[in-house]
């Protein structure tokens, strides 16, 4: 059985999966649940000085019928005295000594996040995580996403923590920057003993087309809150990725944003997190998902003869490359199945409207100069299992199809359109080569005008 | 005449066994009407649109309930089939739409599309979503006033003619108000549908009868175009002993007034013995099934595999308890004191009736499925309307009949098929007949 147990910064967890700090690490008759569920480590619920909440504070992006794949909140850190989330840590700390328990913190002047430094320090925790990142009602008092957006600021504040910190620090990053490595290295250079990104998205959720106001709606108003939930994990993956495969990035990233299975989990794991923590899918589905998480887990590392987490740290990394580094000569075309193909030309639609005009509905023939290859005999092949069907699987023009992969994209029979791989040439080439070798003009463009 | 046609609803008597049935497709909650319009692929040239006989965009009204534009996805109903309401529940969907569903050929659970329907109809549709033309002072004249008449009625309305329906009856609708399993579509929601083809402007005179009340000839003078959909005649009957007697009924008619007439009841019947195999046929034995009445024979004078019902009514019956009695043929309704009491059954061999008797069959109730009297009497009052030698009114691709100003559609031009067809039929009309007064090709008297 692979070993899930995880070491974060010095910070150890029996498994890679944290809840994040968020309304699910809000007190500790919470956390202890969701120990008792499974959950390797909790980041509590960010701790700073008294403030107040909004009603309501949630909105939803639902789709179809699916409800919240992404969420958003405007709801601002603990709302419960410090000293009640203070004795509750130490409490669950005692229970649970093997667990991680990680107080999360958001605090203004130098002399105040000394004092609550050392106060957490005193119940036990394993770590601390500063709040860089909340991005609505905290960031207009100068703190969350307003030091996470200034560098210099961040910078001074980790300096400011780790003069006095005694167990590991992390850094929680705000996604809402224009280059995700400015926050990143000045936390490192701070002195961070670790980072955590990404916290939410600055959003707007909709606008109710009634009342004529913005979700969620706070009497006949609202205000921009922040985006999480599975909408939000490719933004958050590139961030994780970005981080991970920079040589000057030199402390462990514990990666967030959008993971609901352990297939997320695992994709965190392998561009670079060292642990994964999870907010959004346990406010829609509870702290029972973990069970999941870690059994899938596990038998995924046991599928790829992994033995431990850490053996998949970070194995996409290096396949995460900038765009002049991909191989032009690498293309591909798309097949289509007629045996599993049900008909609906979803692929056509799209190709023609959306993409490259090179599948075609079956009876139109050929342009001139363009092949078809297979469509006439696979037309006959269909038609001859299923006479009394109207014969409706399209086919692929190869030589005009430039293997974007938009119609597999859409096609909802799994396997049924693959993108098969046709070479342009043997060698690779890629823009860098190009570019250092003088052959970076494209033919067709602007030095082609006369 | 009567002034009111239709009265307010509810229109129909309590105490009628229809009101007994289950609605085994119930309206669709919102939430289950997204959650079910979320499942549709929303093909390209669905196939689902080519099955349905009068080509209703499916994919695209599927695609407004998911985006909450309900009006909008009736309007799209509507636009293709202006009795779209009771399509969505009287409609064979397993062989039509639901039938061609990429799902289905995909072996998944097909997209619910009459249900769906049903759920736009019920909640998107008023009269107010369909344009109409500015009058144009012609007017036709339909016969009958079942689907194809009301269908064809409708469209011109909406194209600026005047239409007025002549009914014999006293209920407007036909076999859409009369004829349909009410655990598929019952009376009274029928009627609100025709009460919403009224609203448009269509003029209905019910217990007008040709020949009787009124002449063709009046008719043909009173109208610019005239349209012919007066449906099907009695019920067809065995001419063996007994098939006069008391608890013997024609499919049609014991369908008619389980539906309507409160007076009807069916209690202490404990064997019931329908003739036929067709779809009218399956009707009975499930409603009859359905009303619980003890045992249900469907006789048959062929096998099993040779049913020309739908195979899923077939497979619903069965599963319902009704018994086939194959390769059997009727030979005498005994009577007691002139009351059905028993069946005498030959076998038959290939369809045909052998001297080999087959044991009698208990029977309180014996119902006649075996088809309809075709109006060739009825047609023949119409100069120049001629009939096929069976029986069916003879007309072009649009429903034109050799008298250039009468078209006829529904089930007295295509023998007998679905609402469906007879909407698509007389839409088809109505699209024909518009273009010939815009033309000038008929008028009044010519």
């Amino acid at each position: 059985m692979p070993d899930l147990s995880t070491n974060l910064a010095g910070i150890q967890s029996p498994n890679p999966f944290w809840l994040a700090s968020a309304p699910p690490t809000n007190s500790g008759e919470q956390v202890q649940r969701a120990f008792d569920a499974g959950w390797g480590g909790a980041v509590w619920k960010t701790l700073g000085n008294p403030i107040v909440n909004v009603s309501s504070r949630l909105g939803s992006v639902d789709y179809g019928d699916r409800r919240m794949i992404g969420l958003n909140n405007i709801e601002l850190i603990t709302d419960r005295p410090l000293d009640v989330n203070l004795r509750e840590i130490a409490e669950v700390k005692k229970r649970y000594p093997k667990h991680a328990v990680v107080v999360s913190l958001m605090f203004d002047t130098r002399d105040e996040w000394r004092e609550a430094i050392r106060r957490s320090e005193d119940t036990g925790c394993d770590g601390l995580e500063l709040n860089f990142g909340c991005p609505h009602g905290m960031c207009e008092r100068g703190m969350g996403s307003a030091v996470g957006q200034e560098p210099k600021v961040l910078e001074e504040l980790v300096r400011w923590v780790m003069d006095v910190a005694n167990v590991p620090v992390i850094a929680k990053l705000t996604p809402n920057v224009s280059h995700i490595e400015d926050p990143a290295l000045a936390a490192v250079r701070g002195g961070a003993s670790a980072l955590s990104l990404i916290n939410t998205v600055q959003s707007v959720m909709g606008v109710d087309l009634d009342r004529l106001v913005p979700l969620p709606r706070v009497g006949n108003l609202s205000t921009h809150g922040g985006l999480c939930g599975p909408a939000v994990k490719p933004i958050a993956l590139r961030m994780v990725g970005v981080l991970a495969r920079d040589p000057r990035v030199t402390v462990p990233i514990s990666g967030i944003g959008g993971i609901s299975t352990w297939r997320d989990a695992a994709e965190f794991l392998a561009l670079g997190a060292t642990n994964v923590q999870v907010c959004t899918a346990v406010m829609h589905h509870g702290y029972r998902i973990v069970e999941d998480l870690i059994d899938g887990l596990d038998a995924y590392l046991a599928s790829k003869e992994m033995k431990s987490v850490s053996e998949l740290v970070g194995r996409a990394t290096p396949a995460f490359v900038e765009w002049g580094e991909l191989d032009l000569n690498h293309h591909v075309v798309a097949k289509i199945d007629a045996a599993t193909c049900i008909g609906c030309q979803l692929c056509h639609v799209a190709c023609h409207d959306g993409a490259h005009q090179c599948i075609h509905l079956p009876g139109t023939p050929a342009h001139a100069g363009h092949v078809a290859p297979m469509a006439k005999f696979a037309a006959e092949r269909a038609r001859a299992a299923n006479p009394a069907s109207p014969y409706r699987v399209p086919w692929v023009d190869e030589t005009e199809c430039v293997g974007c992969n938009l119609c597999a994209l859409v096609c909802p029979v799994e396997g049924c359109i693959t993108m098969v791989e046709q070479r342009r040439a043997s060698a690779k080439d890629t823009w860098h080569d190009r570019m250092a070798t003088g052959r970076d003009h494209v033919p067709g463009g602007l030095k082609d005008l006369r | 005449m009567n002034a009111k046609p239709v009265p307010t609803s509810p229109a129909l008597p309590a105490g009628r066994l229809e009101e007994q049935f289950a609605d085994k497709a119930p309206l669709y909650t919102s939430s289950e009407a997204l959650a079910e319009a979320s499942r549709c692929l929303y093909c390209f040239d669905a196939p689902c649109m080519r099955a349905c006989p009068t080509h209703i965009d499916v994919a695209t009204f599927i695609r407004k309930i998911g985006s909450g534009n309900v009006k909008g996805s009736a309007r799209t109903i509507l636009d293709a089939n202006l009795l779209g309401a009771s399509c969505s529940r009287a409609c064979p969907v397993e062989v039509l739409c639901e039938g061609a569903c990429v799902y289905t050929g995909w072996g998944r659970k097909p997209i619910a599309i009459g249900r769906l329907q049903r759920f736009a109809m019920a909640r998107g549709a008023s009269p107010e979503l369909l344009p109409r033309a500015p009058r144009t002072g012609k007017s036709v004249g339909l016969v009958g006033a079942g689907p194809a008449s009301l269908a064809c009625a409708a469209k011109l309305v909406l194209f600026g003619h005047d239409a007025v329906v002549y009914e014999k009856g006293t209920l407007p609708g036909g076999l859409d108000v009369s004829g349909i399993a009410p655990y598929k579509l019952d009376a009274e929601s029928a009627l609100d549908e025709v009460r919403f083809l009224l609203a448009l402007g269509v003029e209905l005179r019910t217990r007008v009868e040709i020949g009787k009340d009124v002449q063709p000839a009046e008719l043909l003078a009173k109208h610019d175009a005239l349209f012919l959909g007066p449906g099907l005649g009695a019920d067809s009957r065995l001419p063996i002993p007994g098939a006069d007697g008391a608890g013997v009924f024609g499919a049609v008619e014991w369908i008619a007034r389980m539906k309507l007439d409160p007076q009807l009841s069916i209690a202490g019947v404990t064997h019931a013995a329908v003739l036929g195999g067709g779809n009218t046929a399956l009707d009975v034995v499930r409603e009859f099934a359905q009303l619980g009445v003890p045992n249900v024979r469907l006789v048959y004078r062929r096998g099993e595999s040779e049913l020309p019902a739908y195979a899923h009514e077939w497979s619903a019956a069965k599963k319902e308890g009704v018994q086939l009695v194959p390769n059997a043929v009727a030979t005498e309704i005994v009577l007691e004191q002139g009351r059905a009491k028993a069946l005498k059954l030959a076998r038959a061999h290939d369809g045909k009736p052998t001297a080999e008797a087959l044991p009698a069959l208990d029977a309180d109730l014996v119902v006649f499925a075996i088809g309809q009297a075709r109006l060739a009497e009825f047609a023949a009052r119409f100069p120049d309307v001629r009939t096929t030698k069976e029986g069916r009114i003879e007309t072009d691709a649009s429903g034109r009949t050799a008298n250039a100003r009468i078209w006829a559609g529904g089930d007295a031009r295509n023998g007998g098929m679905e609402v469906v067809n007879a909407v698509a039929e007389g839409q088809d009309a109505a699209r024909a007949i518009d273009a010939e007064l815009r033309a000038g090709g008929v008028t009044r008297g010519s």
